[in-house]
């Protein structure tokens, strides 16, 4: 499946999509209230690029591309996913143990991705392969925690993307810490902590605002809301708009349509700038939805509606960008077939690399588990070492 | 003054001193460490001569103490972070295992992640609920951590530095109960090695290993039992993770029977660990199995309680009769 393929595919869905997105509000309303009310604060979300791809305003948000910059956008996002779903696939054929999609927050994830400076520093979670992607990482180092050859796999300082985090939340506070750091140096670098829905009720999440408030770190909370922690709705996590915690804090909450990537974009450089300047953390809640199942070992029939992702589907932060473009004679046909046939060469790319990956020696478990030495992990690999010779042994004779 | 004499609550102070006075990188931080000067008052007067940049008063929360800590050292500081009491770390306790822990070998090398995070820890001072544990047990299970405890005030002096210097991150308890007691502290003297035990007496009949607070009773009770004819060795471990087996087993070697003191609950405690790989290395030296004295598989009792919960100098020397008599 290509991402032009399926481009098309959503496209013809679009315009029943919306309808959908009518006709699915009340099985929602029948679901839960709180679900409604969510929908009814959307007169706070910023944005920029409706779904349908018209250019709106924002009285606080204002962002000015060329059409180079504006096919970058959409060049970023057509890759990334087209990345990930060569991983699903992957993941599929047994190449990959577990993959963790990042299936419509490719957005989200773009425009704050690239609304980062060189000097800045990103934390993830374990689905920010378009931050990663943004961040110069090779895409394939992403893969071999999923492959089950590495349990990170890359030098966080190449790119100032540290490694992926799998305990939720935590993240956020080594964000805070380093963010105090760069305060502390004077530097005025700032740093992206990522999270989602489900990890905002983590003490860590909790304790990193209040460190970053009281120190005034400069460190900017990116959460990506995509309404789903595994099976439970983002009712489960909160009574009010996740923007809306930071108030509490002590510093500004903002909520922006995370399938724009123009608003994810302005608002994290704004925030970014802020930062900067030394005025303290931001939190952004980009609403955003997860297309996928949390990973591929998840089943989301078993909890959530078609309707539901269907209304999504014409949300998608693709398809809107691609219809601005076009609209606007941003792009033109030669873009989009030479867009294909780089989008097809990552997924080659991707698929031999990944097949390719050796596993590692037996012995490098026991490597990098300290940095000066330790007596016991010494007497283990010595152990296990002799261990293996003896079999080496036995088959000699 | 090269050569002092000072309580091991002011060594570990004049430790932390050097280390801020010699590496611009080093950082305290913690609950109360800076006017204060901290509840044991260890940061004493820090903050007024090196800041509240250097010397850091942190919100409420150990999970956030410590995950900023571990940002920090990302960042290229070496935090060095203090614990109120033993039985709070335990809300930072996911930040240390899930991620101060893993982080170098997650990222194959590429980060070093130098935390020191100092506990006050064990009973004896008579003090209310959570405030007299010794979890040394749950953190030296954990691979990535080093586990240390100084006895005299010439170890917290030099084995503070030295975790400090360590580009690993280190748990560093400090035996509350002897914060008070005096030792000589030679500042400049060549430190022994962080992870090396020491012998603290020479014995022959039977070793007795300890570490942190039980140390000095198990040098009262060989005091006692050479009263008795009985000489005793006291091995103090200083390290417990990583062990020096080999100054264990040179010692059993030679006296053929060892006793583990610590304050800590003995089932899965270390004393587990010492006993079996001392059996292990010792097998055919061993005159008595290795028994072990320590806590019972209680919550820390009440502190009226707490005298019959700890090992005393009483319950040493049953232990030690009870080895000489096989």
């Amino acid at each position: 499946m290509t991402v032009e393929s399926t481009a098309a595919r959503k496209t013809t869905r679009r315009s029943s999509g919306t309808k959908r997105t009518a006709s699915a509000s009340p099985s929602t309303t029948k679901k839960t209230s709180t679900r409604a009310a969510a929908g009814a604060t959307e007169p706070e979300l910023v944005q920029l690029l409706t779904p349908e791809g018209e250019r709106v305003q924002h009285p606080d948000y204002d962002i000015d591309l060329s059409a180079e910059e504006l096919r970058g956008l959409y060049r970023d996002m057509v890759l990334t996913r087209r990345f990930d779903s060569e991983a699903t696939s992957l993941q599929r054929q047994g190449e990959l143990g577990l993959w963790a999609s990042l299936l419509g927050q490719e957005a989200a994830q773009i425009g704050s991705g690239r609304a980062l400076r060189d000097d800045d520093y990103v934390f993830p979670t374990y689905r920010e392969h378009g931050v990663a992607w943004c961040r110069g990482v090779d895409p394939t180092n992403l893969l071999g925690m999923f492959r089950g050859v590495n349990n990170g796999g890359w030098d966080p300082n190449s790119n100032n993307f540290h490694l992926y985090t799998i305990v939720l939340g935590s993240q956020t506070l080594h964000a805070t810490g380093y963010a105090m750091g760069i305060a502390k140096d004077g530097a005025d670098s700032a740093v992206l902590a990522y999270f989602g829905d489900g990890a905002s009720s983590q003490g860590d999440v909790n304790e990193s605002f209040v460190f970053s408030a009281v120190y005034n770190a400069p460190v900017v909370f990116f959460c990506q809301n995509n309404q789903w922690a595994i099976s439970e709705p983002i009712e489960k996590q909160t009574r009010v708009p996740l923007y809306q915690r930071a108030r509490g804090f002590g510093f500004p909450g903002v909520r922006v349509d995370g399938n724009d990537v123009l608003a994810c974009l302005a608002v994290t450089r704004s925030a970014l700038e802020r930062a900067r300047r030394g005025e303290g953390p931001t939190l952004i809640e980009a609403f955003t939805y997860r297309m996928a199942a949390h990973t591929t070992s998840d089943d989301p029939t078993r909890y959530r509606r078609d309707a539901e992702r269907e209304a999504w589907e014409a949300k998608d932060p693709i398809l809107r960008l691609r219809a601005y473009l076009e609209n606007e004679g941003h792009a033109d046909a030669a873009f989009f077939e030479e867009l294909e046939a780089e989008s097809e060469a990552l997924g080659k790319q991707v698929r031999e690399v990944v097949r390719a990956m050796p596993v590692p020696e037996h012995m490098a478990m026991f490597d990098n588990v300290y940095a000066d030495g330790h007596a016991l992990v010494d007497e283990e690999r010595a152990q296990f070492a002799a261990y293996q010779a003896s079999f080496a042994d036995g088959e000699a004779e | 003054m090269a050569v002092q004499k000072l309580p091991l609550a002011k060594a570990l102070n004049e430790s932390l001193r050097t280390a801020l006075e010699t590496d611009p990188k080093v950082v305290v931080m913690g609950l109360d460490v800076g006017k204060l000067g901290g509840v044991f008052r260890i940061t004493d007067g820090l903050q007024k001569d090196f800041g509240e940049d250097r010397v850091v008063d942190t919100p409420l929360a150990e999970s956030g103490i410590v995950g900023t800590a571990i940002g920090l050292a990302l960042r290229g500081y070496r935090p060095v972070v203090e614990i109120q009491f033993d039985g709070f770390v335990f809300p930072a306790y996911d930040q240390i295992v899930t991620q101060l822990a893993k982080m170098r070998a997650r990222s194959l090398g590429a980060v070093k992640v130098p935390v020191v995070i100092r506990i006050p820890y064990g009973g004896g001072i008579g003090a209310v609920e959570h405030h007299s544990e010794s979890p040394e047990s749950l953190f030296a299970h954990v691979a990535g951590l080093k586990v240390v405890t100084p006895a005299t005030p010439s170890d917290a002096y030099w084995m503070l530095q030295q975790a400090i210097q360590s580009d690993d991150p280190v748990i560093f308890f400090e035996p509350k109960r002897r914060y008070w007691d005096k030792g000589e502290l030679d500042t400049e003297a060549i430190p022994g090695e962080l992870h090396k035990a020491r012998v603290a007496r020479e014995g022959t009949d039977l070793t007795l290993v300890a570490y942190g607070p039980m140390v000095k009773t198990c040098l009262e009770a060989a005091a006692a039992a050479a009263e008795e004819g009985k000489s005793v060795e006291v091995v103090d471990l200083r390290s417990i993770s990583p062990i020096d087996f080999d100054t264990l087993q040179a010692s059993v070697e030679k006296t053929r029977r060892l006793v583990v003191v610590h304050e800590a609950p003995v089932f899965f405690g270390s004393g587990a660990e010492i006993a079996a790989r001392i059996t292990e290395r010792c097998f055919y030296h061993l005159e008595a199995p290795v028994l072990r004295v320590g806590g019972y598989h209680a919550p820390y009792p009440p502190a009226r309680l707490e005298e019959e919960y700890l090992p005393g100098l009483d319950r040493v020397l049953d232990a030690v009769d009870r080895s000489l008599a096989y």
